[in-house]
């Protein structure tokens, strides 16, 4: 875009063609007042305030709407216009109730602001009589009407940004008011929460409830929930977090965030934080001091190495914790105990995505970047309920759909949010994904619709892939799947067509024991349509923890080292053997499940788990349950006295995600830093200083000041982190793979040649989820994720507001279904599966699949991993979370 | 059929019509007869008829202006006067047709006026009328005469000849005969039409769109609402000549939900010139389609704004939009799209049938033609009158209009609707065109001229201006939606005896930013009234706010009346 000149108040000022006056003004510095302008929503000219003149224009014109045009000059701060901007204030303040000294906004509000520019000293028009319209009933922010100037930001945002629409404009004239649906309370309405409206609003209307003091100070960092790694500001008075807002300037969230980051966030100074090491005395786990639990842990591990070798010890890494911790805790294994035994989550989430992509491709992470997808012709959502489970990202998808005419194919047995936006939404049966996806390439390649040149010059094993898929046909696939052949050749045709097609994934995709397959798949799919290696297409499985990237990218991983690099390859290991001095195991340890089944055996005998609850998060809770109370000895490293901490022998207290300095790596390889920001409660350290305590006990120094030398050493042994240090991850991180110093790291993967050279088709068969409903149980099970929650609740159970919005414990249902089974709105029913039973809350609602249940596993209350099956994908060793057969028993009618 | 033929079996229902056997009884059945009790007065001819055991055609017909004479009765029986009977009760009425239609013995003591010429007890001919005087009667010279729910009636009359020239032209030849009549815009802003439908003659696309603005929401304006019930057929021929001109494939006609009789009034009329084929594909045979739909809409003042009509039409909140893009660059559905008020395109076809020329030898050199007026207020003959663009306030209020009621003495005229100029006597003579009295701080407007004697208060007047201005703003922008209420509080206090000295200042000042800074013409145009009552009866300000005395003793001063 060419750049043009034009000159306001006598300034010559440059912009690009196409701009308005007011950017134009905005981006140069210049100041012209505006109250409803915001440069990323569509301009609105509702407040006047920006008026300008221009030179051969004869009357005054709003300059937000006004292109500005090479050559134009403007006259903005001069008397004639500045004369009519004060009437425009003045009868805004008229209007305006005179609460400033009691109002949240007071100091922050743009009008105030304005009024001091335009210099009104005194109300000269008669004030309005305006009555106090509260809307109290979210729980986190309050909603003032009768401070509102109807700038429409906030309706804007609701609507363009974030297409939820939970607001609108209703009434004309003076009783023009920001309504929502017939005038319901907005915690009655479909709004999110995502609090997008209280950052846009200019004035007091919408302030957040517990907002009670300004900050004195801020500091930026990285959002602990998903992987989507939004920036946060977090505003701190007197050691406390008081304020969370988002980075405007983040290249990913811009400003935006989702209803845990801005407001999940009181887990921090929760009074239940663990604030001493704990430490089991006659069955109960009682204060200690640091040194007695320490000493207690190295004692026990060193036993059970001496005693029953290292491999009797097994360690959890967490992808909650930093990519430093993550670092030293697998060096920790590998190093001071001597074993491979270290696992973290990413077995229960995309182990089958890092096998799969990593054999078809060569790497196992998302091959395009976030603001990609903005870009994309065709968005193929698949087992990902985006909206929920990675918001931001699902803004990118809507941005897609609704401003630049993308098509969206939904895949989903759910009929989730996103499916609103889809031009065609698959409900396949759960565990069918192969089926389906086969079958849309047999369409595909049935139509000629494949990238023969790219097939040809960049894979190989096609003959192979193809001969398998001849065996699959579109009527078969139909039935297999339930859904319309129809439309699972639109879908085909839609995907193929595109000139960028991106296919998003998460864990209805992995969590199955076909969960390799499935990602296969998807792989092949993206190869035959040559959607690899370029901009705004790829493979692109989302990550569902802040930073379970990174424990993967750095070897919480029981085969590999960091960097991916291989146990059993001698050379890696030996570039490691070197640099830790001392020798290090050759054989791939134990996965997570094969954890707790050892445990179970007596084969593992002591663990170390840092950051992880396993009693809620893993499949077949019984069994898991049973595994670690037959363990010698357990330690967890934990920020709250989780289920699985409750069961340990030592409790260690740790510094959560805003109380230390370390680096998150997001789900689109974005290294990033996180900061300080509040001291630790009572005793608990930082992860990485408790290992670095814990490992000089047990005879090996670990000596680090601070973090940025752990990320130096893991630099010069991790050459995809080769070139990260924490100088260059200011100030929006950089994307790995990152090899050397000069390097600027990588928007997209695979441009010009897979990292394993030819990208490789897997053919895939399709087979049957491991465990179908019978006459016994009926029903299929499927679990899942809420927007209001994360994972066991750990974290997001500590806010009470979101308790309010999303209280436990419920399962969803379909109306048909419920009405076989006598099942209204609000009863509890036992569900039960083979391997257990709990009792939960019937939400009755057509997002279910008929024949399938959902349910959210946030919750203790009624734990779905009671009921899971702990089944296991081949390759990956992912349990098949998504898949089981499950029977309903009414147990009570609703109260 | 062809046009030719479509003509010749009209010219035979229309003859069949005016001079078929027996009596035919024309009763004004639109809105404002409605409202005096027509529909009654059908009835009791009929029943009357029945008991007398007379035979005859009792049709409903439009609105021939007279509405200060509603319900209007015509008898027309072969061999007596034909009679304009006036004010029609049901007891009257049952006189009418026991004794004209009956006994062939017309009522002369009921009569208002002869029809067809012939004489009756001094009763004088309908053009003679002193309300009809001096009309031009071009766009009303169907309005009461025919039956709006037969087209025949129309094309008998000369309707759709204008399309059917229009159809043998060239679509530039017939926008360069609408330029060259100087017909501008009849919604009160006065944009030359030619020109507006060159701008999307010339623009890219090839969808575009003809949209007639029947919205009409502005209080004492009934013009278009006249127009359509008596003469539907005459905007859609308008219409055509314009989406043939322009490029335009479909029309739309926007009219408030809250009209439902002049709703089937346009549907009907729709459905016919579809029977026809005057629309829908290849009208007339020509190498030309239109489609035309009727649109009901919300009733919001707002929606008589293009921009605003435009958004209702795409089910959104009537909210003016921004310009640029105008409507002829991107309207309806973004879409070009020519905006044009009823009454402007009703014009069409007579500029097409009779040449520009003839259009240009009525009205003023700038604004040439004749144009509606509707009389209202303290007038003695309230109605709608067709006159000459520039003719005085004079000529409309008192000659047409009769003069104020019992003789009182004219307080004030506020000219061009709701958001229009109060003017004081002195300006009555006055020509009334697009442009003339502008300096007088006021405007034709939509022709809307309301009348109040020296008993009115101006400010009781704005008042009820403010309020409706107020409600009606569409909300969005800040001078509009707080400037109208602020102004509406303030002279509020004023007629309370709460104003102060400041009051006139701020009013002006606040008058003056909507003017420039508003997002549409609806808020640019709301302090005209406010801002000439300044101008021209700024002493009834100064009495109230000074010295606490509202001079026609009208406004509730400290809660009770007080006389000066």
């Amino acid at each position: 875009m060419s750049e043009i000149t034009i000159t306001i108040d006598g300034r010559q000022v440059e912009t690009a063609e196409g701009s308005s006056i007011l950017q134009a003004a905005l981006d140069a510095g210049v100041y012209i007042p505006s109250l409803c302008y915001q440069p990323d929503l569509e301009p609105y000219g509702a407040c006047r305030l920006c008026l300008v003149l221009v030179d051969g224009m004869n009357a005054m014109q709003p300059a937000c709407m006004t292109k500005a045009v090479d050559g134009m000059v403007v006259h903005s701060d001069v008397p004639e216009v500045n004369d009519v901007r004060r009437t425009i204030c003045e009868l805004l303040i008229a209007d305006h109730p005179e609460s400033c000294l009691t109002c949240s906004s007071n100091q922050r509000c743009e009008l105030q602001e304005i009024a001091a520019y335009l210099g009104i000293s005194q109300q000269r028009l008669p004030a309005f009589e305006r009555e106090s319209i509260l809307d109290e009933s979210n729980p986190f922010f309050v909603r003032d009407l009768s401070k509102c100037i109807l700038c429409g930001r906030c309706v804007r945002a609701c609507q363009e940004l974030r297409a939820v629409g939970a607001i609108g404009f209703a009434g004309r004239g003076y009783d023009t008011h920001v309504s929502t649906f017939m005038e319901e309370p907005i915690n009655l309405t479909v709004c999110e929460s995502c609090g997008e409206c209280i950052d846009r609003c200019p004035t007091g209307a919408l302030s957040v409830k517990s907002e009670a003091l300004p900050p004195s100070r801020e500091v930026r960092t990285i959002c602990p929930y998903c992987g989507c790694g939004c920036g946060l500001v977090l505003g701190v008075r007197s050691g406390r977090i008081v304020q969370v807002r988002p980075e405007t300037e983040h290249p990913v969230n811009r400003g935006s965030l989702c209803v845990k980051g801005r407001f999940g966030l009181d887990f921090v100074h929760s009074e239940d934080r663990l604030t001493t090491p704990l430490v089991r005395r006659d069955g109960r786990l009682t204060p200690a001091t640091w040194d007695e639990a320490l000493d207690l842990v190295a004692e026990n591990l060193n036993r059970a190495k001496s005693q029953y070798g290292p491999d009797s010890v097994a360690g959890l890494s967490s992808a909650k914790c930093t990519n430093e911790e993550n670092y030293l805790f697998q060096k920790f294994m590998r190093a001071v105990v001597g074993t491979n035994n270290v696992d973290h989550c990413a077995r229960l989430c995309h182990a089958s995505t890092v096998a799969g992509m990593a054999r078809a491709f060569g790497s196992g992470a998302m091959t395009n970047s976030i603001n990609e997808i903005e870009g994309a012709g065709c968005i193929f959502v698949i087992g990902s309920n985006t909206t929920e489970a990675h918001p931001i990202i699902a803004l990118k998808i809507k941005a897609a759909v609704l401003k630049r005419g993308a098509t969206l194919i939904v895949a989903d047995p759910r009929k989730i949010e996103l499916a609103r936006f889809a031009d065609v939404h698959l409900r396949q049966r759960s565990g069918t994904d192969v089926a389906l996806l086969n079958a849309m390439m047999k369409v595909i390649l049935d139509e000629g619709l494949a990238d023969e040149d790219f097939i040809e010059e960049r894979t190989e094993n096609f003959a192979e892939f193809r001969a398998i898929l001849e065996q699959s046909d579109l009527e078969s696939a139909a039935r297999i799947t339930g859904v319309p052949a129809e439309d699972i050749r639109r879908a085909a045709r839609m995907f193929a067509g595109a000139e960028r097609a991106s296919v998003i994934f998460a864990m209805g995709i992995t969590q199955h024991t076909t969960g390799s397959d499935n990602v296969f798949a998807l792989a092949n799919l993206a190869m035959l349509t040559g959607n690899v290696g370029k901009e705004s297409s790829g493979v692109n499985p989302l990550r569902g923890q802040n930073n379970v990237q990174g424990a993967c990218d750095l070897g919480a991983l029981p085969d590999v080292l960091p960097g991916y690099q291989k146990v059993d390859d001698p050379a890696a290991r030996g570039k490691f053997e070197e640099a830790w001095g001392v020798p290090l195991p050759d054989e791939p340890g134990l996965t997570v499940v094969e954890m707790m089944n050892a445990a179970h055996e007596g084969r593992v005998k002591a663990m170390y788990i840092m950051g992880e609850n396993p009693m809620l998060s893993d499949p077949d809770l019984t069994h898991v349950g049973e595994g670690l109370k037959n363990l010698d000895f357990l330690c967890v490293q934990d920020i709250f006295l989780s289920e699985t901490a409750q069961l340990a022998d030592v409790a260690l207290p740790a510094a959560c995600f805003a109380e230390k300095d370390g680096a998150f790596t997001s789900t689109e390889r974005r290294v990033q830093r996180i900061r300080k920001a509040v001291a630790p409660p009572g005793a608990a350290r930082p992860d990485w200083r408790i290992i670095c305590d814990l490992s000089g006990r047990m005879g090996y120094e670990m000596r680090y000041d601070h973090p940025s030398q752990i990320m130096d050493e893991m630099a010069a042994l991790t050459p995809i982190y080769g070139g990260i240090s924490y100088d260059r991850l200011e100030p929006y991180g950089l994307q790995w793979p990152c090899p050397d110093a000069e390097h600027p790291g990588t928007v997209f993967l695979h441009e010009g040649g897979f990292a394993r050279g030819l990208g490789k088709f897997h053919p895939t068969p399709f087979r049957e989820a491991a465990e179908l409903p019978d006459d016994e149980y009926p029903f299929i099970l499927t679990t899942g994720r809420f927007l209001y929650h994360f994972h066991t609740g750990t974290l997001t159970r500590r806010t009470e507001g979101l308790e309010e919005i999303s209280p436990p414990a419920p399962f969803e249902i379909h109306p048909r279904d419920a009405a076989s089974e006598g099942i209204r709105e609000g009863d509890v029913v036992e569900l039960s599966t083979r391997r257990g039973a709990v009792r939960a809350r019937a939400v009755v609602t057509e997002r279910s699949r008929p024949g399938t249940i959902f349910m959210p596993f946030h919750f203790r209350e009624a734990p779905a991993n009671v009921l899971t099956n702990p089944a296991l994908d081949p390759i990956a060793k992912i349990p098949e979370l998504k898949v089981c057969a499950v029977k309903l028993e009414k147990l009570r009618e609703m109260g | 059929m062809t046009f030719a033929e479509i003509q010749k079996r009209a010219e035979a229902t229309w003859r069949q019509f005016r001079g078929g056997p027996g009596a035919l009884v024309l009763v004004g059945d639109a809105s404002c007869g409605r409202a005096a009790g027509s529909s009654e007065v059908i009835d009791a001819i009929r029943s009357e008829l029945g008991k007398i055991g007379k035979q005859a055609r009792v049709v409903s017909v439009g609105c021939l202006g007279i509405c200060y004479a509603e319900p209007l009765v015509e008898i027309a029986l072969p061999g007596t006067a034909s009679v304009l009977y006036g004010k029609v009760t049901p007891a009257a009425a049952k006189e009418l047709a026991r004794w004209h239609v009956g006994k062939g013995e017309p009522r002369a003591d009921l009569a208002l006026a002869t029809t067809n010429g012939a004489s009756l007890d001094g009763v004088p001919r309908l053009e003679d009328l002193p309300m009809m005087q001096g009309q031009a009667r071009l766009l009303t010279r169907n309005c009461g005469r025919i039956a709006p729910d037969n087209i025949d009636h129309y094309i008998a009359n000369g309707g759709y000849q204008g399309l059917a020239k229009a159809l043998t032209m060239s679509p530039e030849d017939v926008i360069t005969e609408v330029e060259r009549s100087g017909l501008r815009g009849r919604g009160g802003v006065g944009f030359p039409t030619g020109r507006k439908w060159r701008f999307v003659y010339e623009a890219a696309g090839s969808s575009k769109h003809i949209v007639a603005n029947a919205e009409e929401g502005e209080p004492g304006t009934f013009k278009d609402r006249f127009l359509l019930e008596s003469d539907p057929h005459a905007l859609l021929e308008g219409m055509l000549i314009a989406g043939y001109a322009v490029g335009a494939g479909e029309g739309h006609i926007f009219v408030q939900a809250h009209y439902p009789a002049l709703a089937r009034t346009l549907r009907t009329a729709i459905n016919q010139a579809y029977e026809l084929g005057l629309c829908g594909a290849h009208a007339l045979g020509a190498d030309f389609s239109f489609e035309l739909e009727l649109r009901t809409g919300i009733s919001s003042y707002v929606c008589g704004e293009e921009t605003g009509l435009l958004e209702s039409l795409e089910s959104k909140r009537p909210v003016p939009r921004a310009r640029p893009p105008y409507p002829a660059q991107a309207g309806l559905w973004a879409e070009p799209t020519v905006v044009n008020n009823v009454e402007t395109l009703a014009n069409a076809p007579l500029i097409l049938e009779r040449g520009a020329d003839a259009f240009r030898s009525l009205g003023a050199a700038d604004s040439p033609g004749a144009k509606l007026f509707t009389l209202a207020g303290d007038v003695s003959r309230p109605g709608v009158v067709e006159f000459p663009l520039g003719v005085t306030l004079r000529r409309l209020i008192e000659g047409a209009g009769g003069g104020l009621p019992e003789g009182a003495g004219l307080g004030a005229v506020l000219l061009g609707g709701i958001a229009g100029g109060f003017l004081p006597p002195e300006y009555l003579d006055t020509p009334v065109d697009f442009d003339s009295l502008q300096p007088a701080g006021a405007m034709m407007g939509t022709g809307a001229i309301l009348v109040a004697d020296e008993s009115r208060c101006v400010l009781d007047i704005l008042l009820n201006q403010l309020e409706f201005l107020s409600d009606e703003s569409c909300g969005k922008c800040v001078p509009c939606r707080l400037g109208a209420r602020q102004m509406l509080n303030i002279v509020k206090a004023i007629t309370e005896g709460r104003g102060r000295a400041t009051d006139v200042e701020n009013l002006k000042r606040i008058g003056a930013a909507m003017k420039v800074a508003s997002a549409c013409g609806l808020g640019q145009a709301a302090p005209n009234p406010v801002l000439s009552a300044i101008r021209h009866f700024g002493s009834v300000y100064e009495a109230h706010i000074g010295r606490g005395v509202c001079p026609a003793g009208v406004c509730p001063m400290h809660g009770e009346r007080k006389q000066a």
